[in-house]
């Protein structure tokens, strides 16, 4: 890079357009703790799956058809006869779920490590609403191959909007461009889901403006006091991410040549029908917790705000946790609750995954109380009533060798 | 506590599949396709007879219209053999000079007919029910060729007969009941190579072609997984070695 | 105690294992590329396509019929003596874009052309025009029965696309 810059034709250019040196301070010489662990790779990997969705979706538009009446059938041709389209749409489909299986880890970290914590806020909620943006793109993505799970999932979701009293069902008829979901429904989400993630990529944006602005958190969760607790991105933070990323890639490649439909539904594999219904409707594994608890709640509008209210509470997060102490390493008690909510987590997808019978009932009603009684009543009691262990007094002096 | 978040996220994801949504139906036993496992590939031979006996038994009712007759040269047909099945097809061809509509022996390029022109004459033929197309009925039903063998060869039991209501009784089929009468019997078809047509044979073997049909490209994917991971985890080995070096000297 | 402070990071030197590893890198992202380049050529329907046959008995004596070849029309026209001999009595240097008749047929009575206009890119219309031929209405260019240009502003002769006989009443075109 040094080189580059002292590059003469190079110089004039940067001077007028400082891409060079901007990349140089942001991506090389960029100041990082020097203790991050793995759990810090997640953010790199998320933007790498967001590369990759956009990519392969890019070519994978060159040969979809968003009409109801060809859409089953250009995905079939796109399997069959394009030239490596088999392995563009599986990259496309399990590429989704992959993205959110990386997020999601990105948000734990975030909620173990208290990375939402002042003076990261707003860091926070740019990234809740990429989560938002992400979810709203899968769930158009879905819909797009025209299968039976597509249409239904399409059903369910956008009736929902009708629980808004006086003009939801006006909403849902305007959301549908018609009577019911068809040809009017997809051409939309089709536009709309080529154009949510570019969005992202600003929101993106924002979300690692906000980062650099602040800098990392870390695992100690302390602030940094000098120079001495960072290294430069560049290479310890570049090659780090690189490994992660060849991890990451081992995991995707699995999943992609073996086990290609084992995340998805069979069901989207019978093109739709508007006369017949599936006999368990379930949307993508991502959904299946947010699935939960909109059931858990009998009232549809209830349910309806429930789970909006599951994401929507985590913007209150920084002040419901009222704990100084950031990160869990240092919060014996905290770290329990996580390990429970992280559990509760897991319960609520299995029961979004059965039917809404039997003991799954009161296990998803249990499960979504408790999703809701973590962040409105345990945090802010742990952080006032818990002791935590002494933290260290700066980053670099626990491991630096005497 | 990573190792533990981990476990959950594969826990979270693998979990949902194997949480099978409770139904009558009995789980198919698990068979041991040649199409199975890393270096999983086609047996020809086998997806040669499964052919037959799709055209034979189940093309009377089922259309196959994601396959076109070209693509069975992929499994092992010559151009000219399968010019020779095409031609025994009837499509719809281009209106005549006065606008009628016409018809013509299929070519290489067309696509297996269905037996009937609409849903509605399938159903006509077959008591409202509607034979489906099994051009995907491997990927889209639980457990896929697994299922289709189990619920030709074993589900209906000796001597189904149908109940009061028409339909036959098959512990495979979601419900438990299916309309299709038991399609297979001994020696249904005759197999060009000679191999006994037992009604267990004709069934493994129609699974296997329509595991081909509803995935033709899975010799291709799996071969090109072993390359690709095996050429990630020499990348990732040398990405850790490099890392560990570049590290060595860091307070971390 | 060595000093850590932002920027004196070790001297990277271009150690192989660096290199290498850049390459192995590098080597595996073009092969990663190649799909994404290769979906955009001509998908497995469109090559199947790609040749057609075409069954010359229902053709009679003196007529043509237009055939859908790689989305360009063919024109197949089943010629008469009068035709061939008028198409091989013409001398090469009147011609525009001099050809004989027989470079431009296999058998002589089967003449197998595409039918776009070679100025322009119009479909001339059969039984037209001054030399027995084809005329464009486009622009007013003039074929003769060999199809080759006479008249009008196109430059060049209607192409022949590659073909031939499978049988005595069957051809293959393309």
């Amino acid at each position: 890079m040094q080189a580059l810059l002292n590059n003469g034709l190079v110089r004039w250019f940067d001077n007028r357009l400082p891409v060079l040196s901007w990349a140089n301070h942001h991506l090389m010489e960029y100041p990082a703790p020097r203790n991050l662990n793995y759990a810090w790779n997640f953010g790199s990997l998320a933007g790498l799956a967001l590369v990759l969705q956009i990519v392969t979706g890019i070519v994978l538009s060159m040969h979809y058809t968003p009409h109801a009446d060809m859409a089953f059938d250009s995905v079939e041709r796109i399997m069959r006869d394009v030239n490596y389209g088999w392995l563009l749409r599986y990259m496309h489909a399990n590429g989704a779920s992959f993205f959110f299986i990386v997020v999601y880890a990105h948000i734990a970290r975030g909620l173990y490590y208290g990375s939402y914590k002042a003076p990261r806020e707003v860091l926070w909620w740019l990234g809740l609403v990429i989560l938002l943006l992400m979810m709203g793109t899968a769930f158009m993505g879905y819909v797009l191959p025209w299968g039976q799970m597509s249409f239904w999932g399409a059903t369910v979701i956008t009736n929902l909007f009708s629980a808004i009293p006086v003009i939801g069902p006006g909403i849902v008829e305007w959301l549908w461009g018609g009577f019911a979901v068809g040809n009017a429904t997809l051409n939309r989400f089709y536009s709309l889901h080529y154009l949510l993630p570019f969005v992202i990529i600003g929101v993106v944006v924002l979300h690692l403006w906000a980062l650099h602005h602040k800098k990392s958190n870390n695992p100690l969760g302390i602030d940094y006091k000098g120079p001495q607790d960072f290294i430069p991105f560049h290479p310890y933070y570049t090659i780090k991410d690189a490994f992660g990323a060849g991890v990451f890639l081992i995991l995707f490649a699995i999943f992609l040549f073996y086990l290609p439909n084992d995340m998805g539904h069979p069901d989207n594999y019978i093109p739709a029908d508007p006369l017949k219904t599936p006999p368990h409707i379930v949307p993508e594994w991502y959904f299946l917790p947010f699935y939960a608890i909109l059931r858990a709640i009998p009232d549809k509008l209830g349910g309806v705000l429930a789970m909006g209210g599951a994401i929507g509470i985590l913007f209150l997060l920084p002040w419901l946790d009222t704990s100084r102490i950031r990160s869990a390493t240092f919060r014996p008690v905290f770290k329990w609750f996580f390990l429970v909510l992280m559990v509760d987590l897991v319960v609520l997808g299995f029961c979004g995954a059965n039917p809404p019978e039997g003991f799954w009932i009161p296990l998803g009603q249990v499960a979504t109380a408790y999703y809701f009684i973590h962040f409105l009543i345990l945090l802010p009691l742990i952080g006032w009533f818990e002791r935590p262990r002494p933290l260290p007094d700066s980053i670099a002096k626990p491991v630096l060798k005497a | 506590m990573k190792r533990i978040i981990l476990s959950f996220v594969a826990l979270a994801f693998l979990g949902p599949g194997a949480a099978q949504a409770a139904g009558d139906q009995a789980v198919p036993p698990e068979q041991a396709w040649s199409f199975n496992g890393i270096f999983g590939t086609y047996d020809r031979a086998q997806l040669l007879r499964g052919l037959e006996v799709y055209r034979g038994v189940c093309a009377n009712c089922h259309g196959l219209k994601y396959i076109r007759f070209r693509d069975l040269e992929a499994i092992g047909l010559s151009e000219d053999e399968v010019k020779a099945i095409a031609a025994n097809y009837i499509v719809d061809g281009e209106p005549d000079s006065f606008g009628d509509p016409t018809t013509r022996e299929a070519k290489p390029f067309d696509a297996f007919p269905s037996p009937f022109p609409n849903d509605a004459a399938a159903r006509a033929s077959n008591g409202g029910a509607l034979p489906p197309d099994l051009s995907l009925v491997a990927k889209s039903r639980e457990h896929g060729p697994d299922y289709v063998h189990a619920l030709l060869a074993l589900g209906y039991g000796e001597d189904a007969e149908p109940g009061p209501t028409g339909l036959y009784h098959n512990e495979y089929m979601p419900g438990g009941s299916i309309a299709m009468p038991p399609p297979l019997f001994e020696d249904a078809v005759e197999y060009h190579d000679g191999t006994a047509a037992t009604v267990d044979q004709m069934s493994e073997d129609v699974s296997a072609f329509l595991m081909w049909a509803a995935e033709p490209k899975l010799e291709a994917r799996k071969s090109m997984g072993i390359k690709v991971i095996l050429f990630l985890l020499v990348l990732t080995g040398m990405l850790y070695v490099s890392k560990r070096k570049l590290w060595a000297n860091v307070e971390h | 105690m060595a000093d850590h402070t932002i920027g004196a990071h070790e001297e990277t030197r271009r150690d192989f294992l660096y290199v290498a590893t850049g390459a192995v890198a590098a080597v595996g992202a073009a092969v990663a590329v190649w799909p994404f380049i290769d979906q955009m050529n001509p998908a497995a329907d469109v090559l199947a396509l790609s040749s057609i046959e075409v069954d010359l008995s229902p053709v009679p004596l003196g007529q043509q019929i237009t055939v859908s070849w790689r989305g360009k029309p063919v024109f197949v026209r089943h010629r008469t003596d009068i035709d061939i001999e008028e198409a091989r009595a013409v001398p090469l240097e009147d011609l525009r874009d001099p050809q004989t008749d027989e470079e431009r047929v296999i058998k002589a009575e089967w003449l197998v052309m595409i039918g776009i206009c070679t100025h322009l890119g119009c479909v001339p219309l059969a039984d037209q025009g001054d030399f027995d031929g084809w005329f464009c209405p486009c622009h007013g260019s003039h074929y003769d029965s060999s199809g080759r240009i006479r008249k009008g502003p196109a430059p060049l002769n209607l192409a022949i696309p590659g073909y031939e006989f499978i049988d005595d009443s069957t051809i293959r075109v393309g």
